[in-house]
């Protein structure tokens, strides 16, 4: 398993679909390990009784179907699935709304999604989805990127309320590729995923909604401010470093 | 929830069908072929691990190393000499036989070991003609200079590939210029790699040369996450086809211009994202420049008040 997870953080981020059914296709024992462990880019699905499009993921899923948070019908339908409690159904609608806001405030488009369900200690467990397409032929506004994608997903396990306060554990994963395309510079893709936990304990006067909102704010900030800075950083840095560019050349000579 | 999703995986288990070991070799050559620069050692180690097959990994790695040594431009030191030769498929004599002009050596190689085994003096018939040589040899000299002075560890060569045994002027001919660096650091979780591939047609009856190259660079930082990379420029110009020492000198300028262009062009882009790129996938901040109002948290009044304050529902 150990070794199966070297080779994802090796593979080019764009082909981890590839290389994750791969991996399925040669583990089919550690399937649940890989599913949980490995992030993938998102699919869509498009809830028809409300003409909206939700995100799939593991955390709606039950056999074959996904429950829709518009709707909360799973599609295609299911018997006996799995479905949050009336009070957290009502929370989860509620995270679904005001998320979108959120999500057209910082993405100008993409897709949202938020699931909710209860855990085994009292607690529970949500999980916020962003999708956006950001090429020019999909949502990105100033026409770029030829091709762009943002897929973020992020986990909040909440503990039980306890004088006042609870404890929240927000795992978030960014995975994003985009691609430039130009007379200049030939094509230039950057991609990859990374992924950062983040701890707090808060008091509930506020809500579960606004606490669990402001941590994922804050924890996108640092990812995108990380992945431009540091990340895309450091491979730029290596291009620099194998061939300097020429005023740096020029300014050695005169030493040497 | 969770054990719905168990039982789905547990499904999944039992419907899998055993891969035929045609399947689970062409899956270990497909890990191997996409290794970073530098990194295929660390991912035959991790793919022969989850093979937990020998054989099938064996078989794998014999037809995907070859491959991804000479499209890296594997670059290797000459047993009992000081120079290095590159493993391309420019230089192919056969597949474990590699040519290096400049020295007119042969080398062997082991291509999963990643080292020569052997060295010896190019045959006559491998070599090309005197007359091409002048052309190879002064094309060489003046890139050899150029990547000295532009790469901090560059290597290059220059190959005939076609029109080698033309003996004089009244026929076309071909070579191509490769420029390989690369900077592998592990420990700091990055690598790199930057391939130049310059075809040069020299015809003889418009008297022209005609280049066209592609540069590809790539990078992989890998600490706490996996970024990778991948750019690819393709270019071509012409030039007057000369004595082989003038032809050397428009031709190695053409190719430090264009490279020296690319890289501009490479900067540019990465100084582009942070506030303009990036822009089309996530905006630093909302177009209010504030966070955004978790605050008004009063149950169903707090999509009402953040609709209202933001003015959206137009």
């Amino acid at each position: 398993m150990e070794a199966a997870m070297g080779l994802m953080r090796r593979m080019p981020p764009k082909h981890v679909e590839t290389a994750l059914s791969a991996l399925l296709s040669l583990m089919p024992d550690h399937s649940s390990d890989l599913l949980s462990q490995v992030d993938q880019p998102l699919q869509v699905l498009c809830d028809v009784d409300c003409g909206k499009e939700f995100i799939l993921c593991e955390y709606n899923r039950d056999a074959d179907s996904y429950r829709s948070p518009w709707s909360n019908k799973y599609h295609p339908s299911l018997e006996d699935g799995p479905y949050p409690s009336p009070e957290l159904r009502k929370l989860e609608i509620e995270a679904n709304e005001v998320f979108a806001i959120y999500r057209d405030q910082y993405y100008e488009g993409g897709i949202s999604s938020v699931y909710m369900w209860e855990d085994e200690n009292d607690g529970f467990v949500s999980c916020f989805l962003i999708k956006k397409d950001g090429s020019k032929s999909g949502q990105g506004r100033r026409g770029y990127l030829q091709e762009g994608a943002w897929d973020a997903i992020h986990v909040i396990e909440v503990g039980p309320e306890e004088e006042g306060m609870a404890h929240y554990c927000l795992t978030s994963t960014v995975m994003l590729s985009l691609t430039t395309n130009n007379e200049l510079s030939g094509t230039f893709n950057l991609s990859g995923s990374i992924r950062r936990q983040m701890n707090m304990d808060l008091s509930v006067a506020d809500g579960h909604l606004c606490n669990m909102g402001k941590m994922i704010e804050e924890m996108e900030g640092k990812l995108r401010n990380s992945l431009d800075q540091v990340y895309f950083g450091k491979t730029k840095e290596m291009v620099c470093t194998l061939r300097p560019p020429s005023e740096l050349l020029q300014m050695k000579l005169p030493e040497s | 929830m969770y054990n719905s999703r168990q039982r789905m995986a547990e499904e999944d288990e039992t419907q899998e069908p055993e891969l035929s070991d045609k399947q689970k070799k062409e899956i270990a050559k497909w890990f191997l072929l996409n290794s970073p620069a530098g990194e295929i050692q660390y991912v035959a180690k991790d793919i022969r691990s989850v093979l937990n097959d020998d054989n099938v990994y064996n078989a794998a790695a014999s037809e995907a190393f070859p491959l991804y040594n000479k499209s890296h431009m594997m670059c290797l030191k000459m047993p009992g000499k000081s120079e290095d030769v590159l493993v391309t498929s420019f230089g192919e004599i056969d597949e474990n036989d590699y040519l290096d002009p400049r020295t007119a050596q042969v080398v062997t190689v082991d291509h999963v070991k990643q080292v020569c085994t052997e060295v010896r003096p190019a045959s006559d018939e491998e070599l090309p003609s005197p007359y091409i040589e002048d052309y190879r040899c002064a094309l060489d000299a003046e890139i050899m200079k150029y990547v000295n002075e532009a790469y901090p560890k560059g290597i290059c060569s220059v190959y005939c590939v076609r029109g080698k045994d033309v003996e004089e002027p009244g026929s076309d001919f071909e070579l191509v210029v490769v420029i390989s660096a690369t900077r592998h650091s592990p420990q700091n979780f990055c690598n790199g790699s930057w391939r130049s591939v310059w075809n040069i047609e020299f015809k003889d009856e418009v008297q022209i040369m005609d280049v066209s190259g592609i540069v590809q660079v790539g990078a992989h930082y890998f600490e706490e996450g996996n970024v990778q990379l991948d750019a690819k420029h393709e270019c071509k110009d012409s030039t007057l086809f000369q004595s082989p020492d003038d032809s050397a000198i428009s031709l190695t300028n053409i190719i430090r211009h264009q490279e020296t262009e690319y890289l501009a062009a490479l900067q540019a882009s990465y100084s582009n994202l942070p506030d303009t790129t990036f822009k089309d996938l996530r905006r630093k901040l909302p177009v209010t420049r504030t966070l955004f109002p978790w605050h008004n948290t009063l149950q169903f009044s707090l999509t009402r008040d953040i609709t209202k304050e933001l003015g959206i529902g137009k």
